[in-house]
């Protein structure tokens, strides 16, 4: 049984197509990050999960019940909003039972859950304050526990950390962790960062204009990026995507970067089909941590660089190098020091790279 | 040396700009003292003459304080002399335009604030054609709407009573209202709505226990709005009523302008003062948050 399962699912406002046959599955217990830029669909997913949102095509399962046409109140779901929502004109108490209220549950029962959801939460000082009296700490939290007291089978948070100071995002972050790890009840969590997303998430939806482009551990998302557009917006910098050939020959398999001779051998990389690599045009990914200015396997590769541009930021340093006029990143110690416009030896992890056809950017 | 004399210029300089603030404040004061007592003085005037008695009126002391402070004038217009025939006094229009003004008001208010919450939080297909139209409403002027209001009012059997004037006064005002109601919802976050319908609320609960409650401002500022423009209206009042069902501005102008005899401006004075007293009384008690309102969210959007 799957808590969560979306089929074939598409929206679209008006012409504008907004989400285009979705396909998602989620295990009881699981942490689901839907992560993308602004206007990818994310939110629209969310709402639409929470019945806020009509469907144009495609279902809607929770525990392998079909709530495509169910109202919000009935899909057994609660909401954490970026804004919080929190009904001004109700204190805490208020606005933790209003749902409660709505269904009419017992008045005892409904003193139960506020007790020990307040205390879980730590705002059962703050229960006959307004919202307006209360921190951007304080309203985040007493917005997770109105969610809480329904005690729901699927969490949904939409971005509920944009609106804090980034300090206080990080505390958050770390609270919203806890809170799945003690409770371990299914989220679906909207977010547009990816430490966020790299943090919390079991699983990671990575989605662009509609689509879901990866749906994977953290773990494969940043390791195995399963196009090019994951690879470019996970990491930071992102990875670095050269432009050349494969070459083959007997047992050999080399990359060439456009405009040069020289070849990078890559026999231990785990193609997904081996046949006709022969001068195929690629993309060459390799992240700015996997390029080392010392030996450090014997694997790495050697290869020279000339240093263009270096930003410091503190604890590393990126350095901007060239190669055949395509520009390749790299992140340093700080404590390493790179004289800039000379040559310089650089070390490739070569386990760690990733190869993308050119033409339909997927991974190969 | 050369320090020394740039800091005595600097002290000369400091002088100088602390008299010309000087000079700024005072004049700034002069004038907005002039043009407040441009707009008290024919209060002033108003509020002497309903004092006089007519004699002292008749010296053409336009300006001067009252001999002895006297309320006959004030009695006259409020409940008149007392004799049968002719005798126009305001005390009944008062009370007609009351049972006009209050139904009309909250009718318009509350019909306004209802579809300001259908057109910003449940959208639906053409809400921005019917916004359109409403927004046109307000552009509509008065006397357009005069002949197709009066031949509605006699097919309803409404015309001449004060229910047809809450109507026509609740109908005028609707596109006003809805205006300032959209315009203040627009800037309350959806996701308010949203929370509640996860939470089981419906579409009369979240307006009356989400929305409502924080609708404070933009409710003062529609009431006094409404208030004023239905109080003081002459037109419809007018035009829809006479007799006994007219409101106290029809009354106030048949006192003041069909009387035979003598005029007596300390009567007429007193009869537009007390005409204009709601008003003003709306405007002191609401007033704070009528500039809040309008400050806050009316305007935004």
């Amino acid at each position: 049984m799957k808590t969560l399962k979306i089929e074939e699912l598409s929206k679209n406002f008006g012409s504008t197509e907004v989400l285009r046959k979705i396909n998602l599955e989620i295990d009881e217990g699981n942490f689901l990050v839907l992560l993308g830029p602004s206007g990818c669909g994310k939110s629209t997913l969310l709402n639409i999960i929470a019945g806020l949102e009509t469907i144009n095509e495609g279902n809607v399962y929770i525990d392998d019940y079909n709530v495509s046409k169910v109202e919000p109140k009935d899909r057994n779901i609660a909401m954490v909003f970026q804004s919080y929502a929190l009904y001004p004109s109700m204190n805490v108490r208020e606005n933790m039972i209003f749902g409660l209220k709505q269904a009419k549950v017992s008045k005892e029962k409904i003193e139960e859950q506020l007790q020990k959801v307040s205390k879980f939460l730590q705002v059962d000082a703050l229960l006959e304050r307004k919202p307006s009296q209360l921190s951007g700490g304080q309203r985040q939290r007493v917005a997770i526990g109105r969610a809480l007291v329904r005690e729901p089978r699927i969490f949904l948070f939409d971005e509920p950390l944009s609106n804090l100071d980034a300090k206080l995002r990080v505390e958050m972050r770390r609270e919203i962790k806890k809170l799945h790890q003690q409770l371990k009840t299914t989220v679906v969590y909207v977010t547009h960062d990816q430490t966020e997303a790299m943090s919390l998430g079991t699983n990671i939806a990575i989605m662009n204009h509609g689509v879901i482009q990866q749906n994977d551990t953290p773990e494969n998302i940043y390791n195995k990026p399963s196009n090019t557009f994951v690879a470019d917006f996970i990491g930071s910098p992102s990875m670095n995507l050269i432009k050349g050939n494969l070459k083959q020959n007997s047992n050999q398999i080399s990359f060439v970067a456009n405009g040069s001779n020289f070849e990078i051998p890559i026999n231990g990389y785990d193609f997904k089909e081996k046949s006709n690599l022969e001068n195929k045009e690629v993309f060459f990914g390799i992240r700015p941590e996997h390029i080392f200015s010392k030996k450090s396997n014997d694997g790495d590769f050697e290869i020279n660089l000339r240093a263009d541009l270096s930003e410091y930021i503190g604890h590393e340093q990126i350095m901007t190098f060239d190669y055949e006029n395509q520009e390749v990143l790299a992140k340093f110690p700080s404590t390493i020091k790179i004289e800039l416009s000379k040559n310089t030896k650089l070390y490739f992890d070569l386990t760690q790279i990733s190869l993308f056809d050119a033409k339909t950017e997927e991974r190969i | 040396m050369q320090g020394s004399l740039k800091s005595s210029s600097y002290k000369q300089l400091e002088q100088r700009s602390k008299y010309t603030n000087i000079f700024l404040r005072w004049f700034l004061y002069f004038v907005l003292i002039l043009f407040a007592s441009y707009f008290i003085f024919p209060l002033y005037v108003m509020i002497v003459t309903s004092l006089k008695t007519m004699e002292e009126i008749r010296q053409g002391t336009l300006l001067t304080w009252p001999s002895t402070l006297n309320f006959d004038s004030w009695l006259v217009a409020w409940g008149g002399r007392g004799y049968g025939a002719g005798d126009t006094f305001l005390k009944p229009y008062f009370w007609n335009s009351i049972k006009m003004v209050v139904p009309a008001v909250f009718f318009s208010t509350f019909i306004g604030a209802m579809a300001g919450y259908v057109l910003t939080k449940w959208r639906f297909k053409g809400d921005k054609w019917i916004f359109l139209f409403l927004l046109f409403g307000c552009f509509i002027p008065y006397q357009a709407i005069l002949l197709p209001m009066a031949r509605t009012l006699g097919v309803l059997g409404i015309s001449n009573s004060v229910i047809g004037l809450v109507l026509v006064h609740t109908v005028y005002g609707i596109p006003f209202t809805t205006l300032f109601f959209r315009n203040f919802y627009v800037s309350i976050p959806s996701e308010l709505v949203k929370a509640a319908r996860i939470d089981g609320a419906g579409f009369f609960k979240i307006f009356f226990k989400i929305l409502l409650p924080i609708s404070t401002p933009i409710i003062v500022v529609t009431v006094i709005w409404q208030f004023t423009q239905i109080w003081n209206d002459f037109l419809f009042g007018s035009t829809f009523s006479f007799g006994e069902a007219a409101p106290i501005q029809v009354a106030l102008n048949n006192m003041v302008l069909s009387s035979t005899s003598v005029k007596e401006y300390n009567v007429d004075m007193a009869s537009a003062i007390i005409a204009g007293i709601p008003t003003l009384i709306v405007y002191v008690l609401a007033g704070k948050y009528f500039i809040r309102g309008l400050t806050s969210g009316a305007v935004k959007g």
